[in-house]
């Protein structure tokens, strides 16, 4: 079988497309001007910068001014949840315990600052529960955060129950959706969102920019104080390129919604299919509520970082959810959460699928993972009769 | 991340497999969490006359088994006992750093096969 280049990373960041980086050219080149020039230079680029803002809001259902751009996904949750946090100054703040970092960190951080936290837990497939959420509401709680999908197991959350929930008891609620935008149809209005997090480059735009959903009249303290760009959200001269780039991007790949997202999952499924195929290969994650493009399995008796290391070796690009390079061979909170043993969660892999994957590239990996798999069984001195 | 050596040797391991009449097995990480492997020794009149590994890890701990059981054939249990976690790194032609504790594996699974195989020799001298 001949070697070919397979991306099936796509949770990690996206290949820029064609038309937005036709689209962001001119921004590098003669649309230089600052946003907040009063010539016609700056005008001109003004006027653009808008529009893309425009074209976001639209693509998500939203209002131009409740969009505010930023540096990326981490960016985004920064000001949403730090925001939120000064404003009040003190209080309860509710999130899961699979958070994405730029969440989960920001929270330990914000309890070094004497706000208190509730994180969480999640079942063995990774949700949470309404009980246990509605239960931990207290009176002085004022913010929810819970991932609209996971990064590394891809299970959804239920957000509109979550949202529900939020409003009955008056607490905002955020949250990061850099996982699903671009990827799932989403409707920011009726799920009772006050925030939500986006981030370009996980939707085929570029690196560096994203944005932040801030329903209107909902108030939060700024954490940067500048020039009074974003109205005064996020100063600081304007990422015109990027900016244009993630417009056109979410607009294209909301556009291709839903038939892309059922594209697929098509191909995902078929992926999942042959993969527990293989003996004691174990799917991670909900069976149905889950990212589109998201495969996480665990091969038993061998290690995550070395079928990534043999995947690349055939041209295949992954990713594993533990690694033993941090210096701890602890697996990663996600894995640990949903209640993987030490040596499931160490033979974890993620297969993120998107723009591009096509069936052959499935069956391609679907031939090269099995002989993989037995030699790296065959090397192992852990078998099932000692596990 | 890699060097083309770790690579090859990970992808060529040398001295796969066990020793069904090994003299001495040695072991060393936790089954339950990480890297682990098992070295099996053949030795005659104090000289390692073979060896195979197996290994449950990165491709760190992988290439380091592999590396190991090729430096070690051959030499006397003395001299082997000398070899030392950055003897491995070294004839790897070097580690990322955030990977070097991985290399530690194998040379401390061959010191403990080789007190393996001192006590029992220890034990057979007393009987
Ligand atoms: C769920 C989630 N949140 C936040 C981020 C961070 O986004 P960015 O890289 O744009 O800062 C990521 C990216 O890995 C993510 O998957
Ligand atoms: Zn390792």
């Amino acid at each position: 079988m001949n070697k070919k280049n397979v991306y099936m990373d796509h949770g990690a960041t996206t290949p820029v497309r064609q038309e937005v980086l036709e689209a962001m050219l001119p921004f590098f080149s003669e649309l230089y001007g600052n946003p907040s020039s009063l010539h016609a230079k700056g005008r001109d680029v003004r006027k653009a910068f808008e529009e893309a803002r425009r074209v976001t809001a639209a693509s998500l259902g939203v209002e131009p001014d409740e969009i505010y751009f930023t540096s990326g996904g981490t960016e985004s949750n920064n000001i949403a949840l730090r925001g939120a946090a000064k404003k009040h100054g003190s209080g309860h703040i509710i999130t899961s315990s699979i958070e994405h970092h730029a969440v989960l960190d920001v929270c330990k951080d914000l309890e070094k600052q004497g706000f208190s936290v509730t994180y969480l837990p999640v079942d063995k497939y990774g949700l949470i529960s309404m009980e246990e959420f509605e239960s931990s509401i207290k009176p002085e709680t004022f913010l929810v955060s819970i991932m609209a999908a996971n990064n590394e197991i891809g299970t959804v959350q239920p957000i509109s129950e979550i949202g529900a929930i939020a409003e009955k008891h008056k607490i905002l609620f955020h949250t990061d959706a850099v996982q699903v935008v671009g990827q799932m149809p989403l409707n920011i209005k009726e799920l009772n969102l006050d925030f939500l997090s986006l981030s370009a480059h996980k939707f085929n735009g570029p690196k560096g920019v994203g944005a932040l959903y801030k329903r209107k009249g909902v108030k939060i303290d700024p954490l940067y104080h500048g020039g009074g760009q974003e109205r005064k959200l996020r100063p600081g001269t304007e990422n015109v390129p990027g900016v244009i780039g993630l417009s056109k991007a979410l607009e294209l790949a909301v556009g291709e919604l839903p038939q892309k997202a059922e594209e697929l999952a098509k191909l995902r499924n078929r992926l999942i299919e042959g993969l527990v195929r293989i003996d004691d290969v174990v799917l991670n994650g909900h069976p149905e509520k889950r990212l589109p493009g998201n495969v996480n399995v665990s091969f038993k008796y061998i290690e995550g970082e070395s079928v990534l290391l043999s995947l690349d070796l055939h041209g295949i690009a992954a990713s594993s959810g533990s690694a033993c390079s941090s210096g701890s061979l602890d697996p990663s909170h996600v894995l640990s959460a949903i209640g993987l043993d030490h040596q499931t969660a160490h033979g974890s892999i993620r297969f993120s699928l998107g723009r591009g994957n096509a069936e052959e590239d499935i069956d391609y990996v679907l031939d090269i993972i099995p002989s993989i798999v037995d030699r790296l069984r065959q090397m192992s001195p852990i078998r099932k009769e000692s596990c | 991340m890699y060097n083309e050596k770790v690579v090859e040797h990970f992808n060529n391991p040398r001295n796969v497999g066990e020793l069904p009449d090994a003299d001495a097995i040695g072991e060393n990480g936790s089954f339950k969490c990480g890297d682990t492997m098992k070295i099996y020794l053949k030795v005659k009149d104090g000289i390692i006359e073979d060896v195979r590994f197996q290994t449950y890890g990165c491709g760190a701990a992988i290439a380091s088994s592999s590396m190991l059981t090729e430096i070690i054939k051959g030499k006397t249990i003395d001299e082997a006992l000398q070899v030392s976690n950055q003897d491995v790194a070294d004839e790897l032609g070097g580690l990322p750093p955030l990977k070097l504790h991985c290399s530690n594996l194998a040379a401390d699974a061959l010191h403990d096969a080789i007190a393996n195989y001192k006590k029992k020799q220890g034990s057979v001298v007393k009987d």
